[in-house]
């Protein structure tokens, strides 16, 4: 989709003919993410939809308690520890933002007064600097005052490498400095089109200076507040056992009126996610479970109960297969799959192509995801919502064995392919995880009918996902011919996710496979495209610029990815509870707005 | 005595020391890293966890990570969770209480059963009720932890709704509610653990009980006209129990061996629960922990279990 395309687009949805949500969700099946979708909007000037969510108390509190079930249970309670979405999710309770992520892509304010727009003078002209306006008399749970130090502080806190904090990535590259007591403004050393990510969603929480501030770099660890959270969220710390319990009640100051509608929450953890889903589906026994990473038909059986439903929001994660473009099999100066070689057999496109037809993404939607993966020909897409010619899959074990006839790979004797003497004999790797496994197979018996022969090899995840450098069966070492993995786009912004297809990327011994490009693609072409889009500030040009690098990756001519199925985010809820869940921010980023229903 | 003591202490020390050393080795050999999580996500940029694992001083060879371990346990420093940012004392002393009143009261649960139905059946042997106990006995033993635990929760919690699956270390009611919402939780893991140490102890009683009743001083104590029941009780279970004591301290450490799994099914927040989750998220010092509180406990209940047989049986002396 061109540049003009997508104006006609935006010039549609401004005449109302069509709505803000089939736009995202159209921008969602070329790749991009519904944050970026709705930035587009908001810059050509859409006036932005109200907040769709119903809040129906009208007082705080009352509600009761709210029982939450996290099978990976959370195991610290700051947000700039948290190593994965359990303690964000955890942290989330406690703390805010400045302005969080909805559904549809949109920011929403949580502590700032406002979102900063051209409009009203937030965002620099040029690109390189950001205002926020802080919202006025939040109070800390401890009854402090918030205001504009303690942002500053968190960026201090964040880029501080001494502390080492998981965020840091999204402070270490800007400067943060007051202007008043509620204004803060942030300072790009070059023009960024994507301005919200320090103080947003997931990476943003920020915690109070005023117990921070003597722990800051190597002495952090010692701050008592890790374990203790004081924050300004709709909820205040009760108590906290790492790996088992977080206990919260509604804070009565909370900056919000009428919010939030629960009296208490608890956040209990552990155990697996089919046993989650049993707790809230079938005995009713907890309000939400998250993360439902459990076989839709499991799922199905279980909704029967009656107690609770399955409910899918979309994400960014999407299953994928790569083919390595460099040779596994040989080893360059102690690397294997290293640059330096091709690989034998992919650098055939007609090999390549054949593979793409071979993978039967509706069988892997229909026998083994279910609600929860669904078949895709991009790094996001909804097929059901939008067809063009660009988003087209396919599979057809015929056209892939004319493919390869055509090219000049003959069957041998042993019914499998070659041509000058390499067969097409390949070793499909993947994490041990049982819908991956099916997957494989489904993949190996078409492979097996157009004549290419699939060794399975499947790798404990802990050893498959870790950055071991030692371990030659990890990811980004990659030393098999095809692998398939499922890759998190949980960022708002495509900028950090395309990155992996950047040939400076690429995981290399030089960089301890350090590299996020573990396929080895390499195109000129995308780097010059991924280089402009860093620079663009129209997001309509920038939108267009990441879609054709997308078709770069998974097209016919230089493409070595093979998407599967994208994988929207599960949750199980009562059925008598309203939550408001964002695919693109923590499940927990609006808790105050939660309410039940009789 | 005390010498005797003393002396199985000090031996305990390099066994434990061995048990350390191979722990850790085993432990930093395995794949798998702490920071794995943070390796997948593009967000967290990679010097965040190089600096990490310096911090944390992962990247030095496994002897110099061995040696400030083992000084630093030796000064009570058990260790930091990479994990959770809090010591290891401190995380596994939450969760103590909670692991010994399961386990606890599974042990009593068991031989509150074993002992009667072990007693009963020896004094009738081959009858009905000893087949029947045989039978249960077997089956019990047979059916693995993980295995009796789903399926208690699948009938009693699922298809009869009568406990809660979903165990919870801080119970909010006061008062009666509090004992009842307590007991109600507990019993399933109890019952698990309890069924399937008790199945296995019926059959020792049963035994040792058999191997006394026949003895002459038995018959001597019946002819005296002493009644059935006194000559049971006071004669032979006496005699009978001194070897399934030393069985029952021999078996502790297997006990919390079964509890780890069964922690995990019920979600219960006590060590064994503690010990699976640092292991998928590869927390070495947890695990080191852990495992090593495990290890002393196999020590100090084999210790216990000689010096208990000594003390119920006098002919057996200390050297």
């Amino acid at each position: 989709m061109k540049e003009h395309e997508l104006r006609a687009l935006i010039d549609n949805v401004k005449d109302g003919k069509l709505t803000r949500r089939s736009f995202v969700n159209r921008m969602l099946a070329l790749g991009l993410t519904a944050p970026m979708a709705s930035q587009m909007l908001d810059f050509c000037g859409v006036a932005r939809a109200d907040t769709k969510f119903n809040y129906k108390p009208t007082k705080r509190g009352g509600g009761g308690a709210l029982r939450l079930l996290w099978w990976q249970a959370p195991t610290l309670l700051n947000p700039h520890f948290a190593t994965g979405t359990k303690d964000q999710d955890a942290s989330r309770i406690f703390y805010e933002p400045l302005a969080g992520w909805d559904s549809d892509g949109n920011l929403v304010a949580a502590l700032a007064a406002e979102i900063p727009s051209r409009e009203n003078g937030g965002l620099a002209a040029d690109g390189k600097s950001v205002t926020w306006k802080l919202k006025q008399g939040v109070k800390w749970h401890d009854g402090k005052p918030f205001t504009a130090d303690d942002v500053v502080f968190n960026w201090e806190f964040s880029s501080d490498p001494e502390t080492a904090t998981v965020t840091s990535g999204s402070y270490k590259d800007v400067k943060v400095e007051k202007v008043d007591d509620f204004t803060v403004r942030i300072l790009f050393d070059k023009p960024t089109p994507f301005w919200a990510d320090a103080f947003v969603g997931t990476a943003g929480m920020i915690i109070p200076k005023h117990l921070f501030v003597d722990y800051k770099g190597a002495k952090s660890r010692e701050a008592p507040t890790n374990l203790k959270p004081v924050g300004t969220g709709a909820f205040k710390f009760v108590d906290f056992k790492p790996g088992d319990m977080v206990r919260a009640e509604a804070f009565a100051d909370y900056h919000i009126p009428n919010q939030p509608y629960f009296d208490t929450l608890e956040m209990k953890g552990g155990g697996d996610a089919v046993s989650a889903a049993r707790a809230v589906l079938q005995t009713g026994e907890y309000d939400y479970a998250w993360n439902m990473q459990v076989e839709d038909a499991i799922l199905k059986r279980l909704e029967t109960g009656g107690k609770g439903e399955v409910h899918v929001v979309p994400g960014g994660n999407i299953e994928f297969i790569q083919l390595n473009s460099t040779d596994p099999w040989t080893e360059v100066d102690g690397e294997r799959s290293s640059i330096k070689t091709k690989h034998p057999a992919f650098s055939d496109p007609a090999v390549r192509q054949a593979m793409m037809l071979l993978v039967d993404r509706k069988s892997v939607e229909d026998h083994i995801y279910g609600r929860t993966g669904v078949a895709t020909a991009n790094f996001l897409n909804n097929p059901e919502r939008f067809n063009s010619k660009n988003t087209k899959y396919e599979f057809s074990v015929a056209k892939a064995n004319e493919l390869l006839d055509k090219a000049g790979w003959k069957k041998g004797a042993d019914g499998i392919r070659e041509k000058g003497g390499v067969k097409l004999k390949f070793v499909y790797q993947t994490s041990i995880n049982a819908p991956r496994q099916k997957n494989q197979a489904i993949v190996k018996q078409a492979a097996q009918q157009a004549g290419i022969d699939l060794e399975l090899k499947s790798v404990v995840a802990s050893v498959f996902f870790s950055s071991d450098v030692a371990n030659p069966d990890t990811y980004p070492k990659f030393y098999a011919d095809i692998q398939m993995y499922t890759t998190t786009m949980s960022q708002p912004d495509p900028d950090r996710f395309m990155n992996q297809y950047c040939s400076w990327e690429v995981a290399t011994k030089d960089n301890k496979w350090q590299g996020r490009n573990s396929s080895r693609f390499r195109n000129g072409e995308y780097d010059k495209l991924y280089k402009e889009a860093q620079g663009e500030l129209d997001p309509v040009k920038r939108a267009a610029l990441f879609i054709r690098m997308n078709d770069i990756v998974v097209g016919p001519e230089n493409g070595t990815i093979i998407p599967v199925v994208y994988r929207p985010r599960a949750h199980s809820r009562s059925k008598t509870l309203r939550a408001d869940v964002s695919g693109w921010d923590n499940d927990t980023w609006a808790l105050a707005r939660w309410y039940r229903e009789a | 005595m005390g010498y005797y003591i003393l002396r199985r202490l000090l031996i305990a020390i390099p066994s434990l020391l061995g048990i350390s050393v191979v722990l850790f080795t085993v432990l930093a050999l395995a794949p798998g890293d702490p920071f794995e999580e943070l390796a997948t996500n593009p967000a967290v940029p990679p010097e965040v966890r190089m600096a990490l694992r310096a911090k944390f001083g992962l990247d030095d060879p496994v002897a110099v990570r061995y040696v400030r371990w083992i000084t630093a346990m030796a000064q009570g420093d058990w260790g930091y969770s990479f994990v959770s940012r809090i010591n290891v004392d401190q995380l596994i002393l939450q969760r103590l209480g909670v692991t010994l009143f399961v386990i606890g009261s599974s042990q009593i649960l068991a031989l509150l059963i074993a002992i009667p139905v072990g007693v009963i059946a020896a004094t009738r042997p081959y009858s009905v009720f000893d087949q029947i106990a045989n039978t249960l006995a077997f089956i019990g033993f047979s059916l693995p932890t993980f295995f009796t635990g789903l399926l208690f929760i699948l009938v009693f919690s699922i298809w009869l709704d009568w406990l809660p699956f979903v165990y919870q270390a801080d119970i909010k009611a006061v008062g009666w509610r509090w004992y009842w919402e307590h007991i109600r939780q507990a019993i399933m893991p109890i019952a698990v653990l309890g069924l399937f140490q008790g199945a296995s102890l019926v059959r020792y009683v049963r035994s040792a009980v058999l191997d006394v009743i026949r003895l002459d001083y038995v018959t001597t104590a019946r002819a005296k006209g002493l009644g059935e029941r006194v000559v049971i009780v006071k004669h032979v279970v006496r005699n009978a129990l001194i070897p399934v004591v030393t069985l029952v301290a021999l078996q502790m450490p297997a006990i919390f061996g079964g509890a780890i799994v069964t922690e995990q099914i019920f979600r219960i927040p006590g060590i064994g629960s503690l010990l699976i989750s640092s292991i998928l998220a590869n927390d070495t010092p947890v695990i080191m922990a852990v495992t090593f509180v495990f290890a002393c406990l196999v020590v100090l209940f084999n210790l216990i279990a000689d010096i208990l047989y000594g003390w119920l049986d006098p002919r057996i002396t200390f050297r």
